[in-house]
């Protein structure tokens, strides 16, 4: 699994000038996101000046920028966007834990897993947007009822990722350790969770997007506080420019953690990367 | 490598009329090192359905003494690998019972190192992690892990490599990496799984002199399944030849080559008679 995957960008270069010219394209790389952000926003402007529409429908770019600041300065945004990190740290957790125990053990067992394949089939059949008002309806907590919808959220691709993962390892180093008498744990550690770590970091990168997305619909249903309730509220009343800094902001979120988990893979996977 | 050539001096095991084995002549194995008492495998067929279990080994037995190095030789798919694996306890005979340096053989021995058909190296791991994994799983202390890596990387001549990943090596190299591993813990029983099968012929005739260098080294005892005739002779002491599948030992065939032995020695006649011998035994089988 692991020689197919993420292979890196510098293939079939020589080393010296091969990497000079690799940083530079690195570099060049680093700058188109923010020119075909900037190109965006200006083709943005343009559009709004050009059919004069009412701000309610498309605000132009300056005035969303100045929502930004006002909501930032004030401190409701920050007080929105901590309840909704919250929801998305804690239901990760959930989530990702509950998933890579299962996962093991459906990995493990084809006939647990045969068990019980339909039902979760099933249960990432409905969608969770379906699912999620019956949730508030039964837990009490409506904490607790925002982490558990995120976590429902994640847990199937999480799970799917984990059993590819732990499937992944090659019988041969098993039976090597095996044949060194490593103990389940030694081989958990030191076989299972290195040899599946592509594969989960692949998940967790999908895992991080979905957690968002779970948040969100989480505070739809029902919520006081969060941006999910921000952008009720502005649609509510008609603030577009509210809205959109909702959206912005969960944008930056779903980008920044998804660029941790990059980095995690670009930490642990080094070896990926040696010609 | 350091071939230590003043150990060479043990005397060839004499030699031995050539002559079908009895099949299934078990004595009991009184005091042999290493003993095989009429071992079975059987496999189950992949689904609980009718279709009847495939016999991979037939009732074999075998003895080696401590010392020797033994050769198995047969066609592919004749479960030379099956008896490999039973020897080194990974797998357990459907019938029958191994018997290592007198107690019964009942899983995998820190004694027993075994190389398997690929390198079979950890991708994440470098080479020198690679092989410190043995001493690792030991709970070693950190230096000794240290030095004793460093030493039989050494002797296998990868000095330089350590800090090297799997796929930065050459198919030898990666075997060698994967020796080393073995030889690591110090095994007293050497079992090799056709280890060179994949390599170059120039570079398998290297690694057979090599491992002949090594096996003098560490005085280890070694059981190797090869499907190469010559190889077989060069390095064994006594070579055993496999029927096809369900195999069994049907013949063996003492090789009374004198000890430190060369490439050059495959020239000469006694050489030549001898794989003819082997393979003779073997055509026996196909006809």
């Amino acid at each position: 699994m692991w020689t197919a995957k993420r292979m890196p960008k510098m293939t079939a270069e020589a080393p010296l000038p091969g990497a000079k010219a690799s940083t530079r394209r690195l570099k060049l790389e680093w700058l188109l996101a923010p020119l075909m952000l900037a190109l965006a926003i200006l083709l943005w402007d343009a559009l709004v000046r050009w059919q004069q529409y009412p701000s309610f429908i498309l605000p132009a770019p300056a005035l969303v920028a100045r929502k930004f600041a006002t909501v930032l300065r004030d401190g409701s945004l920050w007080y929105h966007t901590q309840l909704t990190l919250l929801e998305i740290f804690a239901g990760m957790g959930l989530g990702l834990s509950c998933a890579l125990v299962l996962g093991y053990f459906l990995a493990k067992s084809r006939r647990m897993e045969r068990l019980l394949s339909p039902y979760l089939v099933a249960a990432q059949a409905v969608p969770i947007i379906a699912l999620a008002p019956l949730l508030v309806i039964w837990i009490r907590s409506p904490g607790l009822s925002k982490v558990l919808i995120v976590a429902l959220t994640i847990f199937f691709a999480a799970l799917i990722n984990t059993i590819v993962g732990i499937r992944s390892v090659q019988p041969d180093l098993v039976s090597l350790m095996h044949s060194l008498q490593a103990s389940r744990w030694q081989i958990l550690t030191k076989l299972e969770i290195p040899a599946a770590m592509p594969v989960l970091l692949g998940g967790l990168k999908i895992g991080v997007t979905l957690a968002v997305i779970g948040a969100v619909v989480a505070e739809f249903v029902g919520a006081d506080r969060g941006l999910g309730y921000l952008i009720n509220l502005a649609r509510g009343i008609l603030d577009t420019p509210l809205l959109f800094v909702a959206l912005a902001t969960l944008i930056i979120i779903a980008v920044l953690l998804y660029a941790v988990v990059s980095l995690l893979e670009h930490k642990l996977l080094a070896w990926q990367r040696i010609q | 490598m350091s071939r230590q050539d003043g150990l060479s001096t043990a005397a060839a095991p004499p030699p031995v009329a050539v002559e079908p084995m009895q099949q299934a002549a078990a004595s009991p194995a009184g005091g042999a090192w290493l003993a095989a008492e009429q071992i079975e495998r059987q496999y189950d067929a992949p689904s609980a359905n009718d279709a009847p279990p495939t016999r991979a080994l037939a009732s074999t037995s075998l003895r080696v003494d401590a010392g020797e190095f033994v050769c198995v030789v047969g066609p592919s798919g004749c479960g030379k690998t099956t008896l490999l694996r039973i020897l080194g306890g990974l797998l357990r005979p459907t019938r029958g019972q191994v018997i290592f340096k007198g107690k019964l053989l009942t899983g995998p021995q820190q004694e027993i190192g075994y190389v398997f058909q690929h390198a079979n190296l950890m991708p994440w791991r470098t080479v020198l992690r690679n092989v410190a994994l043995p001493l690792e799983l030991q709970h070693r202390p950190a230096e000794e892990i240290q030095a004793r890596a460093q030493a039989v990387l050494k002797l296998v001549g990868l000095q330089g490599f350590e800090h090297s990943y799997p796929r930065q090596l050459s198919g030898g190299m990666a075997q060698r990496a994967a020796l080393a591993r073995t030889l690591v813990h110090a095994p007293e029983l050497l079992l090799l799984d056709e280890p060179f099968g994949a390599l170059d012929a120039i570079t398998r005739e290297r690694m057979n002199l090599e491992l002949l260098g090594i096996r003098q080294a560490y005085a280890c005892t070694a059981i190797m399944v090869t499907h190469s005739i010559s190889e077989a002779v060069f390095l064994a002491d006594r070579v055993l030849v496999m029927s096809q599948r369900p195999g069994r030992i049907v013949a063996q065939i003492a090789v009374p080559l004198p000890s430190p032995r060369t490439l050059e020695l495959m020239g000469a006649a006694d050489f030549a008679s001898l794989t003819s011998e082997v393979r003779r035994a073997i055509d026996r089988q196909q006809a």
